[in-house]
């Protein structure tokens, strides 16, 4: 019941939808000053969900179940990676062995779901969209994976989220140091394109293949997706926040960070142009694959 | 006042339909969008699927050719969804009227909900339109 309780409402569902949804505001409100302008009101992604919600949702003719399917899949999958990241806030020693690797598996879960829904839409634009994307989550995976070794290897060698806090809280941030600093860098540039912000932004570019991925979507589906995609910026950074800078993790600390994190993506976002998907692939196994491993290097020689 | 309406008309999605316009009306459009006018301050978006549009922005004249596309594009948009006529050329064909290929304006092909003239409207005058729709459908419906 306590367990049910904290997906459904307070880490899970609820809180990071709503959390998410105000970071995606931010994102926007951001986004708009940069551009010198006022943006929208605070309140401006709960209304596009809700009126989503009362459209008309189209099933292209010949789609197969799975249109329908695989939005669940990304939200479900992705509001249990927020539970999990929100108890061992809670609780560090909560959690149970392993739920690091959890996290990462059920992390890739939506760009999946993305990939299978652009591929039942019957649409080509869609499954050029479905194509980039498969390639992009092949391209960010293994420099991803190799910056959070190094915090594994930094922290000890444990793999749970809760005994990396309680290491951090006993011998200072991951990103104090020169391996965890390295890390954190890829993992941001990682964070980017898991989030398909505009440098990585290929597989869903409006102004070339039109939303891509999720062309054929919309009504309920569609909003199922702008809510994955909200909960997704508000998971990503509280994960880089957990694994890179959790020596103190009380509220006043905790929503600076966020923020902080948030603006960084946002403003990358904002002043770099788009790569295309080649473009992104090369740059993700050079750079941050060598940064990675170098960061691993001077995890294991203890720096 | 009907949630589901208030939202509507709070977030409205933009599919920018340009059936062979001469651009003027085009530029007018995307000048919403820059610092000066910025309609993302009351939720309006372009944005680049119609099967997330709740407005349909038909620009230019409306020809033989593009007649079953305008339709088609119509009949792919999620109801309820408006649309909108910007230019005089989609009200009412202006200076192509008696030109070989063109034969009916856009009214006789979709139901237009609101008429924005011009060439080109003032950005001033499209947001007036749309705060008169707004109203309208706030009002009835």
């Amino acid at each position: 019941m306590n367990l049910l309780l904290s997906y459904l409402i307070f880490p899970g569902f609820l809180f990071s939808a709503v959390a998410g949804l105000l970071s995606c505001w931010v994102d926007r409100k951001v986004s708009a000053r940069v551009q010198w302008r006022k943006g929208p009101p605070w309140h401006q992604n709960f209304t596009d969900i809700i009126k989503l919600l009362g459209k008309e949702t189209i099933v292209p003719e010949g789609a197969k179940a799975t249109f329908l399917l695989a939005p669940c899949l990304g939200l479900l999958s992705l509001v249990l990676v927020a539970t999990i990241l929100g108890r061992s806030i809670i609780l560090p020693a909560g959690g149970f062995s392993g739920d690091l690797i959890v996290v990462l598996y059920l992390l890739i879960i939506p760009a999946i779901s993305l990939i299978i829904g652009a591929s039942a839409s019957r649409n080509p634009l869609a499954s050029v969209g479905a194509s980039r994307e498969m390639k992009l989550v092949l391209a960010y995976e293994l420099p991803f994976i190799l910056a959070v070794i190094a915090v594994i290897i930094k922290s000890g060698g444990v793999i749970q989220l809760g005994q990396i806090l309680n290491h951090q809280s006993n011998f200072g941030s991951n990103i104090a140091s020169w391996s965890g600093a390295l890390a954190f860098i890829i993992a941001i540039l990682c964070m980017q394109a898991k989030l398909g912000f505009v440098p990585f932004d290929a597989a869903e570019a409006d102004q070339e293949i039109m939303g891509g991925v999720l062309i054929e979507y919309s009504g309920l589906p569609l909003a199922i997706f702008k809510l994955t995609k909200a909960i997704l910026l508000y998971t990503m950074p509280l994960l880089l926040i957990i694994l890179f800078m959790g020596r103190d993790l009380s509220a006043q600390l905790i929503i600076p960070k966020f923020i902080g994190l948030l603006v960084i993506v946002i403003l990358i976002k904002n002043t770099n142009p788009r790569l295309r998907i080649d473009q992104s692939v090369r740059f993700f196994w050079r750079i941050p694959t060598l940064l990675g491993i170098i960061a691993i290097g001077l995890a294991i020689s203890g720096l | 006042m009907d949630l589901r309406l208030k939202a509507l008309t709070k977030s409205i999605w933009v599919f920018h339909l340009s059936a062979a316009a001469c651009n003027n009306c085009d530029i007018e459009i995307l000048d919403l969008l820059t610092p000066r006018f910025d309609v993302e301050r009351f939720g309006i978006q372009l944005i680049g699927s119609v099967r997330h549009a709740d407005a349909l922005l038909v620009t230019g004249v409306i020809n033989r050719k593009t007649i079953p596309l305008v339709k088609k594009i119509y009949a792919q948009a999620p109801k309820p969804c408006v649309v909108i006529a910007v230019g005089q050329c989609a009200l009412s064909q202006h200076m192509f009227k008696h030109s070989y290929n063109v034969s009916e304006p856009l009214d006789k092909i979709l139901p237009v909900d609101l008429y924005i003239p011009g060439c080109p409207p003032k950005p001033e005058a499209m947001i007036a339109g749309i705060v008169k729709l707004v109203t309208k459908i706030r009002k009835g419906k």
